[in-house]
């Protein structure tokens, strides 16, 4: 499997990411690298092995469905690039 | 007045502090000048201004007999750690003018025994790094070599013990980000059991792996600061519900554990094998414990090979998700370039995130993209399973494993940057333990020729961090 550049685009407007055309050929070399290395997994035959998502394998935690103060509004706020007293503000979503 | 390296342990300081020999605002005075002093090692982001304040009210209880487990120990903490109303940064321009709002459980655990924050140290960028080069506050540089990198992600953790600049530091590991800087700075440094800490306030990489846990300059110390951040936290869903030991270090009584060494380890098949120094070095200690009458066995963890790749798969997938709430909205680094939605999300990320944030960002969102999520995502999953499934295995015949911490001593400032595979294949002997979620601990055995620190790691099965404490002590003794 080896990635593109233009695979390298796709991804990376996914995960909200702009490069300009040098920052977009190393990337793709090194993911091909990385990628290349990665490859070694396939020498395992895991066919029957289950998955691990996590190092201890906790059944479901519960709380008592309480209503528990968190941070207040404020402290929500404080650090927001842009806000009013009450809310975030983003640029315009909707255009009439 | 006594120097602030005339003790070797934190009790043997409250006992120069009760008997006048030492002040602790003085102490804290000292530890302030030597930070001022060593400015070249970048270790700190920030030095709180307000830490002697703290250090008279901490005197006074300490006099009066009032003070916690903690009483005066000064601490720094990884910049990756939320205090609230302090900086709270990640070494990251996203970050860069963030203040929390609120404190993290470990480290209101520290502050209710009474220990002193010094200030939040430099590490890697979200702590994705091997060598603390990849921070927006610059490099840290290694106390024992200048032109060498401390280690990372956690290096301005371990510097700051290292250097006098504190007595002990919080720092986190998610595949090493403890053991090795201290591996490289010649300290003590823990990794808990996965769950044994809360990560509650801790700034989630990946979620799976990540622990929090202590750097000192004492098993003493490792010890009693474990014996006040553990512990279940309603906070922490994945925090671990089970009993916290006292962790007393009593090893008069400490029956002869049986000592595993992996052979994978100590000869390792591929990716550039181990440092014949440090190979020697832990052969020594190998020997000594033969010579104290421990019984030492050869054995095998099969998939050692394999977990470089595995763990670069799911924590990178892991990091990509939690990533995402850096969007320029709630908080952080806005970019002033958009005027919509999407751009102001793709222009603040990409002017806030640094080159190897970026590039597990991609790493992450391509092993989880469709078409590619089996081959990779779910691969990894499953070999996670058989390396961790060797760890249970190789416990059944043995009580600790004993292993090098790293495969080389500290390399050059530049020697790995441009090569990112390279890098993480410097991981090697770490990311095992964060996959299988065991306990790890670095023990400084000595300097090479060229006068720099060799790391020798103990694991453990999970939630047995005493046996680790205990056996290094013991280990210690018998030097």
């Amino acid at each position: 499997m080896s990635v593109t550049k233009r695979d390298v685009e796709y991804i990376a407007r996914l995960a909200r990411l702009r490069f300009n055309d040098e920052e977009l050929e190393s990337y793709t070399a090194e993911l091909n690298e990385i990628l290349n290395y990665m490859e070694k997994l396939n020498e395992l035959n895991t066919e029957t092995v289950e998955p691990l998502s996590h190092p201890i394998e906790n059944v479901n935690v519960f709380r008592d469905d309480k209503l528990i103060v968190s941070i207040d509004r404020a402290d929500a706020l404080k650090n927001a690039p842009s806000r009013d007293e009450e809310f975030f503000k983003v640029p315009k979503v909707i255009n009439k | 007045m006594l120097k602030l390296t005339q003790y070797r342990n934190h009790s043997e300081k409250i006992e120069l502090i009760k008997s006048g020999k030492i002040s602790l605002r003085k102490n804290v005075e000292e530890f302030l000048h030597e930070i001022e002093d060593k400015k070249e090692l970048n270790a700190f982001n920030f030095v709180f201004d307000d830490v002697l304040l703290q250090a008279d009210k901490v005197e006074e209880k300490i006099k009066k007999g009032s003070a916690g487990k903690l009483g005066g120990m000064v601490i720094s903490i990884k910049d990756v750690l939320s205090i609230k109303s302090r900086p709270m940064t990640c070494s990251s321009k996203i970050l860069k003018n963030y203040e929390a709002v609120y404190t993290a459980t470990a480290v209101q655990k520290l502050l209710d025994e009474d220990a002193i924050i010094i200030g939040k140290t430099n590490c890697d960028e979200f702590a994705m790094g091997s060598s603390n080069e990849n921070s927006a506050f610059g490099i840290v540089r290694n106390p024992h070599d200048t032109e060498r990198v401390p280690g990372g992600s956690s290096g301005g953790s371990a510097v700051s013990v290292a250097a006098d600049l504190c007595d002990a530091s919080l720092g986190t590991d998610t595949g090493g980000s403890i053991r090795q800087p201290a591996a490289f700075c010649g300290v003590y440094g823990l990794k808990p059991t996965y769950g044994r800490v809360s990560r509650y306030g801790l700034t989630a990489f990946a979620s799976s792996f990540d622990t929090i846990g202590p750097f000192a300059k004492s098993i003493e110390d490792i010890a009693l600061i474990m014996s006040v951040i553990s512990g279940k936290d309603p906070k922490d869903s994945t925090s671990h519900d089970i009993e916290v030991p006292a962790f007393t270090l009593n090893v008069d009584n400490v029956e002869k554990y049986r000592v595993g060494i992996p052979k994978e380890y100590l000869n390792p098949s591929s990716e550039g094998g181990l440092d014949q120094e440090i190979k020697e070095a832990i052969e020594n200690q190998i020997d000594l414990l033969k010579e104290n009458g421990y019984e030492i066995k050869e054995i095998s963890l099969p998939h050692t090979e394999y977990a470089i790749a595995t763990y670069y798969i799911l924590t990178t997938a892991e990091a990509s998700s939690n990533l995402s709430r850096y969007d320029g909205a709630h908080y952080g680094y806005r970019s002033d370039k958009a005027n919509n939605l999407f751009d102001m999300y793709t222009e603040s990320r990409t002017e806030g995130f640094g080159k190897e944030v970026k590039r597990r960002i991609m790493l992450g969102t391509y092993v989880l993209s469709a078409g590619y999520y089996d081959a990779y995502y779910r691969k990894a999953q499953k070999v996670r399973r058989l390396l961790k499934e060797d760890f249970d295995k190789a416990f059944q015949q043995v009580d600790i494993m004993l292993t090098p911490t790293t495969p080389t001593v500290a390399f050059k400032i530049g020697e790995k940057s441009a090569d990112p595979l390279q890098m993480y294949l410097s991981d090697i002997f770490t990311t095992p333990a964060n996959l299988a979620g065991i306990p790890g601990i670095n023990i400084p055995v000595g300097k090479n020729s060229e006068g720099l620190p060799i790391g020798l790691q103990l694991m453990a099965n999970h939630f047995e961090e005493l046996k680790l404490l205990r056996f290094a002590k013991k280990l210690e003794t018998i030097q």
